[in-house]
């Protein structure tokens, strides 16, 4: 099979709002970096293909406005994916095995900030049974992690530690919208927000942007001295009704990571895509991560989480690691929906240094 | 809109709202229509699951489901969450728990609202019956929400079968939502629309290709560069293609025909959109030359009108078509 590799990642900082600018000119600068570190331009990319949400926008082909980011006229090979960017990457990677392209520019862009997130997420749920309850995403969340406690596998001064740990590696992360946290302990004289969660069990609520570009074979060895290469990709979904679930469990997690390839050797860094502290605990254990594997060192979803984005930066995070060396085999995760609904796995590999 | 206090990037409410009308399968309007009469079905798997909720399918087996069985209105708490500020559309406006429940007879959880007087009084395994919402429409709505009900013990046995059949059966849902928005245009749109109020209509030039953008977006579609200099374009343009329009839209106060156009500003890259008066519908032409017409407060241009100029030549405007 051809290989192929994320040769360069580039985002944004992650704000709580940004009014001050466009869909488009929050991305522009993202896709500038990204090309400009590959030495490439829009009108040189093979394929395109970008995440994002309308009802994050609150306006029907919200897309096509930021499309005027990339170039697309003349007409490009550009699609989309109402998800988030994770997802367009995987569109993109099948784009470039099928060799239909050589190089393919994914991103794909988030402001929660017009909206009521947790709101606006509801309507992504089923919508006879669910969406007509209007049940928040912190409260899903929250009944996730109540799960867990009962089940005995956390408690809120273990979630507490799960937060302080990733908004404490989120100093050195100059893109986090969060970063540094009070001890474990204080952190619980916080009241809840939906009991059992606390602000710091939640993610911040953003805006951000990403983007990656992937290349296959040597065109990714010309373009990165040291190619994240993609060594497996998987997603797989949960049944879509949460009573049906064991919330405490992630078996398309499990599935995934298996197809990715995951468990075939040991992985020395893991980006999790876990914007509640309890989804953490519930991801290490599907996928096996021991002690000694970093996880999150970019402080995760935890401190910064722009919807549609914050998969995408997980890859990216985890590839940036291998270019930089700092990682030779890499895991990545992403998820969409409620309570770890859909669930995307990824392992990245460097060559031997 | 306004310009906001903090920054010049102008902002405005912006409400969307819509009645989502949906069809309902078998099982699901079974379900719903029982809901109504005070009934909650469940459908079995091949396997001898009972699903509560129902669906048409198997989330595991992918069979298709149809074999509707009746579950009692009490049932186990199996999570929980307190829910201290409840909002718009939920199902209780006072503190609440959101609950999944597991009906007598069910296999699988039902996700609710309890109503407790507190996070001490909820807790997991704690027994619970349903409150019937008092009018009833064949909608998940209909259970108002969970109720305590500490001395219920679980009914044991299998849950009995049921036709599904009721007289006068549900056979879609009008799910209702609302989601309120606040736009923001961006620095480029800000910077357009603040000009057009001051009766100036300014275009961005691509540090490219050169082309002026009239809207200006912050971007070239073309080269995928940011747009930054300004460039002011019109007053005078050409109507480089129109249309007719013989249908009158709601909440528009403009008498019918009436002519839309594409019009080409002296000194921009691509046409815009406008509506052409002051001319018999039927006179406007490819090559008039027009000029935006202000009412008196408006911020953007109301029509624009024949300036008396004699129309301009094809060679002029046809690569802005
Ligand atoms: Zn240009």
């Amino acid at each position: 099979m051809r290989e192929v590799a994320i040769v360069a990642f580039a985002q944004s900082d992650h704000r709580p709002d940004t009014a001050d600018v466009s869909e488009v000119e929050l991305l522009l600068p993202v896709l500038r970096r990204v090309l400009d570190d590959v030495g490439l331009t829009t009108g040189g990319i093979g394929f395109t293909c970008s995440g994002s949400s309308d009802y994050l926008a609150g306006r029907a082909f919200s897309f096509t406005m930021a499309l005027d980011g990339v170039g697309a006229w003349p007409p490009i090979s550009e699609s989309h994916v109402e998800m988030d960017g994770a997802w367009a990457l995987y569109e993109a990677w099948t784009k470039l095995l099928t060799e239909e392209a050589d190089t393919a520019l994914v991103y794909s862009c988030g402001k929660s900030s017009p909206g009521n997130l947790r709101e606006v997420l509801t309507r992504q749920l089923d919508p006879y049974y669910l969406a007509p309850l209007w049940p928040d995403s912190v409260s899903l969340a929250a009944l996730q992690a109540q799960a867990l406690i009962d089940a005995g596998e956390t408690d809120e001064h273990a979630l507490a530690g799960v937060a302080a740990r990733a908004r404490t590696a989120a100093e050195d992360n100059p893109h986090a919208q969060l970063a540094g946290s009070a001890e474990p302990a204080r952190l619980l004289d916080a009241p809840y927000l939906v009991r059992p969660l606390r602000r710091h069990d939640c993610p911040p609520i953003g805006d951000g942007a990403a983007a990656v570009v992937l290349a296959a074979g040597d065109t990714a060895r010309r373009l990165c001295r040291r190619p994240a290469w993609i060594r497996g990709l998987d997603h797989r979904v949960e049944p879509h009704a949460l009573g049906v679930r064991d919330l405490t469990r992630s078996p398309s997690t499990r599935l995934a990571a298996e197809r990715a390839g995951a468990f075939d050797s040991p992985v020395d860094t893991a980006e999790l895509h876990a914007p509640f502290t309890s989804q953490e605990v519930i991801l290490r254990r599907a996928l096996r991560l021991g002690e000694d594997v970093r996880v999150s060192p970019s402080g995760g979803a935890q401190a910064a989480n722009p919807m549609m984005a914050a998969g995408l930066i997980r890859l990216g995070e985890a590839a940036a690691a291998i270019h930089r060396g700092g990682s030779d085999r890499a895991l990545a995760h992403a998820t969409s929906g409620p309570c770890l609904q859909q669930n995307l796995v990824a392992v990245l590999e460097g060559d031997p240094q | 809109m306004t310009p906001a206090s903090s920054s010049e990037a102008l902002r405005a409410p912006l409400v969307v709202e819509f009645p989502f009308t949906r069809s309902l399968g078998p099982v699901q309007s079974a379900f719903l229509t029982g809901l109504r009469e005070r009934t909650v079905l469940g459908v079995r798997t091949t396997d001898g699951r009972v699903l509560v909720p129902p669906v048409e399918y198997d989330p595991v087996t992918a069979d298709e489901l149809r074999d509707l069985v009746q579950v009692a209105p009490t049932g186990t708490v199996t999570t929980w969450a307190w829910n201290p500020s409840p909002s718009r559309g939920q199902p209780l406006a006072t503190p609440f728990a959101w609950v999944l429940v597991r009906l007598d007879g069910a296999g699988t959880a039902l996700l609710h609202a309890l109503d407790a007087p507190g996070p001490r009084a909820v807790h997991t395994g704690m027994r619970v019956r349903i409150r019937w919402a008092s009018a009833r429409t064949g909608a998940i709505t209909d259970i108002a929400c969970f109720e305590p009900d500490p001395d219920q013990p679980a009914a044991t046995g299998e849950p009995a079968p049921h036709s599904g059949e009721f007289t006068d059966p549900v056979r879609g849902i009008v799910a209702p939502a609302r989601l309120d928005y606040t736009y923001a245009p961006g620095r480029a749109q800000t910077r357009f629309l603040a000009a057009l109020a001051g009766r100036r209509t300014v275009g961005e030039r691509c540090p490219s290709c050169r082309k002026v953008y009239v809207p200006p977006r912050g971007a070239c579609p073309t080269c995928g560069v940011a747009t930054a200099e300004q460039v002011e374009v019109g007053p005078h343009g050409t109507v480089t293609t129109f249309c007719i329009v013989n249908i009158k839209a709601k909440n528009l106060d403009i008498e019918v025909p009436y002519v839309y156009a594409h019009i080409a500003l002296d000194g921009a890259g691509l046409a815009l959109h406008g509506r052409i008066a002051g001319i018999p519908y039927d006179q406007v032409r490819m090559g008039l030359r027009v000029a935006p017409v202000w009412t008196e407060d408006g911020r953007y241009p109301d029509h624009y009108r024949p300036t008396g100029e004699p129309d301009a030549d094809y060679d002029t405007y046809k690569e802005l078509l």
